[in-house]
């Protein structure tokens, strides 16, 4: 369904991804996981056309993305589904107004299957009761939720997720990864979810794939994840403090005697408060 | 070369918006949301016009009525003040207040949402941000450029008026009739030349310092600071921009097609 074939992109002078290939099959789940700019958002955004890329192609149901006609690129895009990291909502609309965007815009449906359709993409994010509000009103997670929402309404094919569960609390996490998969099940759905999240992973990944300097540096089950032998894999997916992530000297270096680092960005430990 | 470049690239873009958004405009007017626009950037701009077309009407009217009178030539004034306002003034700041309270907004509220992803969100859902936000804001500042602009014209000459009366010893009908007869006098395809040669370009830039500012919205990038970047060069283009297309405009009406 998605097909990533040699993906490189740089931003001025740094190098986000390169010779990136991967592969998403129709009805499938595939999380990428990787630390907080390792370009996982960058890769979303070239999938569905926000970015272009400087090398490499990416084919969606056999189209490819970036040789698209703008017309053929919005009918493309009509069957795909994107939540941003922050939910983008847009600021003059009321929620239910937000959620019924697409389908307005589209012209095709009628009012009253409308507000059906926005009522039951509410509920199912678990917002209710909140159409009248406005963006500004509501916390980061119900904004992303809300945006959640807005991309269901439509009953897309195919969805990117940036991100859908950080930032909420463990509960309504594992209400959205539940309806990750219960829409995989139900439809069909087929999916790419940007993660770091490791327990929402195992909980709706088919495959994994692991994002690290700008490659894809490993793919596979969520089960060959949990007991990966490599030591990067290893320690993203453990939360580890010691190991070659986050490390200030450049290169991995998997030796462990090392007195532990304080000041690690990529993986806190849970527990210690930020040290400045 | 760099900077160049990029004004280039800049005045381009700002073009393509233009044209795109008249395009949306006949296919599909939102004019519920232009109207909306239409009032909060332009209704809520018509005290701030009105408060400077009148004074600035008054300190014209002072200064030249004093040199009028000086020569015994007071009874001038009203063509004075009303072929000034009706040709450059009353466009001119009608378009310059409009670049203080449209233009930035425009671009600071579409670099906001450029930035946190709201024009993003349009794309995907196959929304093409030119027609959902470009297009209502340029059709609702290029009409209220125009009322705007009349507005400031009546003001401009009743403040001249005033000051002629109060100061000057001049009688309201001889100034008023002056005013009027001298609009009224210069005829272009059956209209009143000069006023609406001076409406004419109002609404021409309105249209400009429109498109600007929301094609500068449309390429923020970079956070808050990149914002107000955009902002900023909104703001320098419109100004530069306004006494360009001014000039070029007086050229076309009184030059190339004087009558
Ligand atoms: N438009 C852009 N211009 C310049 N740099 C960018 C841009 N977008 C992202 N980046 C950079 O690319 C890197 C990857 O960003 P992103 O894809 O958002 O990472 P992630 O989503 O994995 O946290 C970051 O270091 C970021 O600074
Ligand atoms: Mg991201």
């Amino acid at each position: 369904m998605i097909e990533i074939d040699n993906l490189s992109k740089t931003y001025g002078e740094r190098r986000i991804l390169r010779h990136c290939s991967l592969s998403v099959n129709r009805g499938e789940t595939l999380v990428v996981i990787g630390a907080s700019g390792s370009g996982k958002s960058t890769l979303l955004r070239m999938i569905i056309g926000l970015a272009t890329p400087d090398d490499g192609t990416i084919l969606v149901d056999g189209q490819d993305v970036h040789a698209l006609a703008p017309a053929e690129l919005s009918r493309l895009r009509r069957r795909m589904g994107y939540l941003f990291q922050s939910g983008a909502l847009i600021n003059w609309l009321t929620v239910r107004d937000n959620v019924a965007l697409p389908l307005v815009e589209r012209g095709k449906t009628v009012d009253s299957e409308i507000d059906d359709r926005v009522e039951r993409a509410l509920r199912n994010v678990g917002l209710s009761g909140t159409e009248k509000l406005m963006p500004s009103q509501l916390s980061g997670g119900m904004r992303k939720r809300a945006g959640l929402a807005r991309s269901l309404v439509t009953d897309p094919e195919i969805i990117l997720y940036d991100e859908p569960t950080t930032g909420l609390d463990p509960v309504t996490a594992h209400i959205i990864d539940q309806l990750v998969v219960e829409l995989r099940a139900k439809l069909g759905v087929t999916s790419v979810v940007v993660s770091h999240d490791m327990e929402g992973v195992y909980r709706v990944a088919d495959r994994v794939a692991m994002l690290y300097d700008g490659r894809i540096i490993a793919t596979g089950t969520p089960g060959e994840f949990r007991d990966a032998g490599d030591p990067i894999v290893r320690q993203f997916v453990s939360g580890a403090l010691d190991g070659p992530l986050g490390d200030r000297s450049a290169g991995p270096r998997p030796k462990s005697a090392s007195p532990p680092n304080r000041e690690e960005e990529g993986a806190p430990p849970q527990g210690s408060p930020n040290k400045e | 070369m760099k900077w160049m470049n990029r004004m280039l690239e800049g005045a381009g873009y700002a073009m393509d918006v233009a044209c795109r958004s008249v395009g949306y405009m006949f296919r599909r007017p939102r004019l519920a949301m232009t109207a909306r626009l239409a009032y909060d950037y332009g209704l809520k701009s018509l005290p701030v016009v009105l408060v400077v077309a009148f004074f600035s009407g008054m300190i014209l009217s002072l200064q030249i009525g004093i040199q009028l009178a000086a020569n015994g030539q007071e009874e001038l004034l009203g063509i004075v003040v009303a072929q000034t306002f009706a040709r450059e003034f009353g466009p001119f700041m009608t378009c310059i207040i409009l670049v203080g309270t449209a233009v930035s907004a425009f671009a600071a509220e579409i670099g906001t949402m450029k930035v946190s992803e709201e024009i993003d969100a349009l794309e995907v859902m196959s929304i093409d941000p030119v027609g959902y936000v470009a297009a209502p804001r340029i059709l609702a500042l290029t009409a209220m450029t125009f009322f705007l602009t009349l507005c400031a014209d009546a003001v401009g000459m009743l403040g001249g008026g005033i000051v002629a009366v109060t100061q000057l010893g001049l009688p309201w009908q001889v100034y008023m009739d002056r005013a009027l007869t001298t609009l009224e006098g210069r005829e272009w395809f059956g209209l009143p030349k000069d006023l609406y040669a001076g409406l004419l370009k109002a609404g021409i830039t309105g249209f400009v310092i429109a498109s600007i500012g929301c094609a500068q919205g449309l390429r923020a990038q970079g956070g808050a600071l990149g914002v107000g970047r955009s902002v900023r060069r909104a703001v320098i283009s419109s100004i530069v921009l306004i006494l360009v297309i001014s000039y070029v405009l007086t050229w076309f009406a009184y030059r190339a097609f004087a009558s």
